[in-house]
């Protein structure tokens, strides 16, 4: 798989619900991080995220889905990326940055929301694999008031 | 046929309230007009406008407002309207406007505290009624404004209580926020995370005070951190993230020995006794700056009390540790608009701050775990209320007659009277001022 196809297939994990599957696309130290201010928000300033979850946090929240008692899933939410072609910024054979805007669309009963932002990830290579060191996640409305967010933009 | 002040009192029971309070935009407009008006309301922190000129902007019961740093290190809360013909001074959520407000419309021009300074074209209002009119008085500031220990309150309406008859004992967690700092100085940072709920106001600061729902609400995510965190040694340090959310799986009998208090005048403080908040790790370091400041005494009396909750009716609700504070803003009926406020403590290690941050994130940020089965719940109930098979909400756990006598009161942890006193508070002040 190219980075390209990489980022693609990961989208479409997150739209199929295969939340187990998508856990494994990440480095055991991964990281996924959708900071406050979204774009303008430099790594390591101390300053606030929506979300910031490593590996456990993330097994907390993909646990938590499949949990009957996870009343806000009732109905389930459903999600749907549609990704701009992913820009590699750097890279060699073992590690690479790929740069995608995208449009984010949850669902859930009758009530839509609509996210727009660009994705940064970090690759690095696991045997034959890629695997994601840090998907940071710049939301174009990140500070401002927003509705509940389920899923994973 | 318009609401009279009988209606609205016959809305609030002794133990129950009528599904009105949540869901009549009639009810909403006059709240505007009445209640918000007659109580005193949150604005802001004083660190967010640390320079003269420096300005907040906020808006309170659909009042634009700028809370504004003066030149003599005041603070002053302006009414964000140009007095020609109403265009804001500023549309930017914060900034600093210099030495004076220029309107960008017609630039009229007032001084940092509203009055006015000058206009273009000034003959052409020689022998007007401009100069007595409204649009001669400059900018208008709120008459009421107190700023308590860097928190900034203010009161719209001329009548009803001053400041500190109004919240009275409950400013003690403010006092428990504050001494936290070994120099008494907290600072806004991190930023702020805010949330819409299409859910009433008095939904989400009755939750504030229920500690019944944890047990059942939050399962789905208590249940999840248990088990990644199942089979850990028990001496196994805590990440910062599994200290704060698996308290949240505490039982029934834990919420009701925390302890609650009422105030008069609908503020109320959770978890007197200990709190889901008890248990963080202790900072040596910190512990003995705090003792160098305050002796050993005060310092053991404000790392002990860490309130679950301090709801300062009805617009602001504090953790004292971690250091963080919720705003409440109500946007119409069914839409409240619910922020989350970080603080760094001045003279405190890094972790304290962190703390602060961490905790708001994981529960209070529109992608938290734990908030969306709240939110999920309160949007369905909004939804539920318009059941016409039963128009009242049950508030009747732990009710006793005394309790009417108002004042000061202390009871366990699950009693229903912190909501009770909060909807007793608000028929008082929503027709206080009406025929």
């Amino acid at each position: 798989m190219t980075p390209q196809e990489f980022i693609a297939y990961e989208a479409r994990l997150l739209d199929e619900a295969r939340y187990d599957d998508w856990l494994t696309l990440f480095a055991a130290d991964g990281r996924y991080w959708v900071p406050l201010k979204g774009a303008a928000q430099a790594e390591g300033e101390p300053h606030n995220a929506l979300a910031d979850e490593d590996h456990l946090l993330l097994s907390l929240r993909v646990q938590r889905l499949k949990n009957p008692k996870a009343h806000s899933q009732h109905p389930r939410s459903r999600s749907q990326h549609v990704l701009q072609v992913s820009q590699q910024l750097k890279g060699d054979a073992y590690s690479c940055e790929l740069h995608t805007p995208f449009l984010y669309i949850e669902s859930r009963g009758s009530r839509q929301l609509l996210l727009a932002g660009s994705a940064t990830h970090r690759l690095v290579r696991a045997g034959d694999a890629w695997r994601i060191r840090l998907k940071r996640v710049d939301l174009l409305d990140a500070g401002e008031p927003l509705p509940a967010i389920q899923l994973f933009p | 046929m318009a609401l009279t002040r009988k209606d609205i009192q016959a809305l609030v029971q002794d133990d129950r309230v009528h599904r009105d309070l949540y869901v009549s935009q009639e009810l909403f407009a006059l709240e505007q007009r009445h209640f918000f008006a007659n109580t005193w309301q949150f604005v802001g922190h004083a660190s967010q406008v640390p320079a003269a000129g420096d300005y907040f902007s906020v808006e309170i019961a659909s009042q634009p407002l700028l809370m504004v740093r003066q030149a003599d290190g005041g603070i002053r809360v302006l009414h964000n309207r140009c007095a020609h013909k109403g265009m804001p001074l500023s549309t930017d959520a914060c900034g600093n406007t210099g030495k004076f407000w220029r309107c960008p419309y017609h630039a009229w021009t007032y001084k940092l505290d509203g009055t006015p300074l000058a206009f273009p074209m000034k003959k052409g209002y020689e022998g007007t009624r401009m100069p007595e009119s409204e649009a001669g008085q400059g900018m208008g500031a709120v008459k009421d404004v107190e700023v308590y220990r860097d928190f900034v309150f203010c009161k719209f309406s001329e009548g009803g209580p001053d400041f500190r008859s109004f919240f009275g004992g409950v400013l003690a967690a403010i006092d428990n926020l504050v001494d936290r700092s070994p120099t008494g100085k907290l600072r806004v940072e991190g930023g702020i995370l805010r949330n819409v709920i299409h859910c009433n106001w008095k939904m989400y600061l009755e939750n504030i005070n229920d500690t019944v729902h944890p047990q059942s609400a939050h399962e789905s995510a208590t249940q999840a951190a248990n088990l990644l965190w199942q089979g850990k040694p028990a001496d196994e340090p805590k990440p910062m993230a599994m200290e704060q959310i698996l308290p949240f799986g505490a039982g029934y009998d834990f919420f009701d020995r925390m302890g609650g208090r009422v105030y008069p005048n609908g503020h109320s403080m959770l978890g007197v006794n200990f709190s889901i908040h008890s248990g963080y790790a202790q900072v040596p370091e910190y512990e003995a700056a705090l003792q160098a400041a305050h002796g050993a005494e005060r310092t053991a009396e404000i790392l002990q009390r860490s309130p679950q909750n301090s709801v300062f009716f009805p617009s602001l609700a504090v953790k004292s540790s971690p250091q963080a504070i919720r705003v409440i803003r109500p946007l119409a009926a069914d839409r409240t608009l619910v922020e989350a406020w970080s603080f760094r403590v001045d003279g405190a290690p890094d972790l304290l701050f962190e703390r602060s941050m961490t905790y708001n994130r994981l529960v209070f940020s529109p992608m938290s775990v734990v908030a969306h089965d709240d939110v999920h719940l309160f949007e369905s109930i909004q939804q539920g209320l318009q059941s016409d098979h039963n128009e009242w909400v049950s508030l009747h756990r732990d009710f006793d007659a005394s309790e009417l006598e108002g004042g000061t009161r202390e009871v366990n942890g699950t009693n229903e009277l912190l909501m009770r006193n909060q909807f007793r508070a608000w028929a008082r002040y929503m027709t206080v001022d009406m025929e």
